[in-house]
């Protein structure tokens, strides 16, 4: 399509993350995946809080930021969840993400929050749109949407216009249309 | 309802309500705190009063139509969203964007900057009780909102960073109206300056309020110009550059007092350098040259070629009825909006819509450490310290 392709960096500065992350913990790392000068670490989930700990903790590493924390659902493919936890280390001016993949009949793992304070909400928000659960986490409640709302929003089988709650219009309006 | 366990029972202390509707939260927040006397206990935050599900809505959008909702985000920095979207497309496409459009970027999002630290200063001042200096902010910003009206049609929702480059190019005559901002803005801020920065009152209400050490600040995930006024230099222009920001001379403004003072003099100091910014990016633009990257099937054709060549008629159409595919992958970008690290997370699975586009919203995550800046803080200083974590709710609920 005639696109003009960045050249990416040699992934000097980030194969150091992929290196330190393996010399480290070798069954840590279930795999790295570089994409547009990201790296990416996927951790089998029993690893997580682990592994951030030695992100954040680390002398060579010094992730002290947690930048973001967010899902992707795949669905229908199975494991369905991915997430993503973006870390920064200001001293070393470095970014990486952790990626932990969760099957949607048991999403549950760690909480960073012992980590980071700071992925409280983030993962209150994950919980809430997702319903994914946090292991240790201090304060799971819905965050955006009402506590009494039904189901998770941001997941691929809850339809883009909602469930219509509406008399019966014929096959207009259908209950649990997905698109 | 958020209920709130009380720290030492009621015989002690009363919860008060404060918000959706009170006038200091900038929107639609409610904090429910625990007093004993005037002094707060506890304070919860409860959001999602302006949850609208954009995140949802861009599951169902092409990836050029997300831009209009990136907008309606955080709506004192359309632009610096607008940006943030784009760079992480263009990332996912791997598409280089000609250098003039960046620094076009790289001025409209300075300019939305002075802007949004206008109505934060306007705002905050009259939550505090300085009437007039909102009304000098308001009729600055005013000048500002003339030129992305000039550049894009829109005051506000102006949708004028696009995937692979801008809009529009610059209409004739904005070198005229950006250098009258140029001119006139360095005095006005001196003007604020003379307003607060050495009032009684204003020091009173503002120094020694709000503290947060930089270890809880960074701990608590805070960015931006809280951060930077606990001393910790974070700056993404300088520390991630995008957009060309490495070509730019201008300092980071920190503080290490931590305090709502602080925060202030980082954000007029922030000022003072985005107008260097502007001025730089005002001589490197040049009057002729690209603002679209050559990406026949991702951008729009001119509409002369469209009357001439079938290719690209065929474009327009696909572009318009179909969209485009990036290929499958994630990009996580962070750019620096006025009120902190802006990230922009989007995942693709190969079709013409995306599967996820995700925003790290710094008001949301700067909002978390609301609790730690009022423990211990008088009634009257919760709104100080709302105030100077410069909160869009359109932001935090998204």
């Amino acid at each position: 399509m005639g696109l003009e392709i960045v050249t990416e960096p040699s992934g000097q500065k980030t194969s150091v993350v992929a290196e330190s992350f393996r010399s480290w913990k070798q069954e840590a790392v279930a795999e790295v995946i570089e994409f547009r000068g990201e790296t990416t670490i996927v951790v089998p989930r029993e690893f997580l809080r682990v592994a951030a700990e030695y992100c954040r903790a680390d002398a060579k590493l010094q992730f002290n930021l947690l930048s973001d924390a967010t899902c992707v659902d795949r669905y229908p493919v199975e494991p369905r969840f991915e997430l993503n936890y973006h870390l920064v280390s200001i001293p070393r001016r470095d970014r990486v993400r952790l990626q932990v993949k969760l099957t949607g009949a048991d999403p549950i793992v760690d909480s960073l929050v012992p980590v980071w304070p700071g992925a409280n909400w983030l993962e209150r928000e994950i919980f809430d749109l997702f319903g994914i659960r946090f292991n240790g986490h201090p304060d799971l409640r819905r965050i955006l949407l009402p506590e009494d709302w039904e189901g998770y929003p941001l997941r691929r089988d809850f339809p883009v216009p909602g469930f219509r709650d509406v008399p019966d219009t014929g096959d207009v309006f259908k209950k649990s249309r997905i698109l | 309802m958020t209920t709130v366990e009380t720290v030492t029972g009621t015989e002690k202390t009363m919860v008060l309500n404060m918000g959706p509707q009170h006038p200091s939260t900038h929107g639609v927040l409610r904090i429910v705190l625990e007093l004993d006397g005037e002094t707060v206990v506890k304070a919860v935050p409860d959001l999602g009063y302006l949850h609208t599900g954009i995140e949802k809505s861009c599951e169902d959008k092409t990836y050029s139509q997300v831009i209009t909702l990136t907008d309606r985000m955080d709506y004192l920095n359309p632009l610096g969203n607008n940006l943030a979207y784009c760079l992480a497309v263009e990332k996912l496409l791997g598409l280089e964007v000609p250098r003039r459009a960046q620094y076009i970027r790289v001025m409209m999002v300075e300019l939305q900057r002075i802007s949004s630290h206008l109505v934060w200063l306007g705002t905050h001042a009259i939550d505090l009780g300085a009437m007039s200096v909102f009304l000098y902010c308001f009729r600055e910003r005013e000048e500002i909102l003339k030129i992305f009206e000039m550049f894009s049609g829109q005051r506000m929702m102006t949708s004028y960073i696009r995937i692979g480059g801008m809009a529009l190019d610059p209409p004739p005559g904005w070198r005229q109206a950006v250098q009258k901002v140029l001119d006139m803005m360095p005095s006005r801020v001196d003007e604020y300056e003379e307003l607060l920065t050495q009032n009684p009152i204003w020091i009173r209400r503002t120094k020694d309020i709000g503290y947060i050490s930089p270890e809880d600040a960074i701990a608590l995930s805070m960015t931006g110009p809280t951060l930077r006024a606990a001393g910790v230099p974070y700056d993404n222009r300088k520390v991630f550059p995008y957009s060309s920001y490495e070509e730019f001379k201008f300092d980071v403004p920190t503080r290490t007092e931590s305090d709502c003072y602080a925060r202030y003099l980082v954000r007029v100091a922030e000022i003072r350098e985005s107008l260097k910014i502007v001025k730089q990016a005002m001589e490197k633009i040049t009057d002729e040259g690209p603002i679209n990257a050559e990406a026949p099937g991702i951008i729009p054709p001119q509409r002369e070629k469209m009357k001439t060549e079938m290719e690209a008629l065929i474009y327009h159409f696909k572009i318009f009825t179909e969209g485009f595919s990036p290929p499958p992958g994630e990009a996580f970008v962070a750019v620096e909006s006025p009120r902190g690290e802006l990230g922009c997370f989007v995942a693709s699975d190969g079709s013409p819509k995306p599967l996820r586009v995700h925003f790290r919203a710094p008001s949301f995550i700067n909002l978390q450490a609301l609790p730690k800046l009022v423990q211990g803080q008088l009634i009257a200083d919760v709104i100080a310290c709302i105030g100077t974590i410069d909160i869009v709710l359109g932001e935090v609920d998204r």
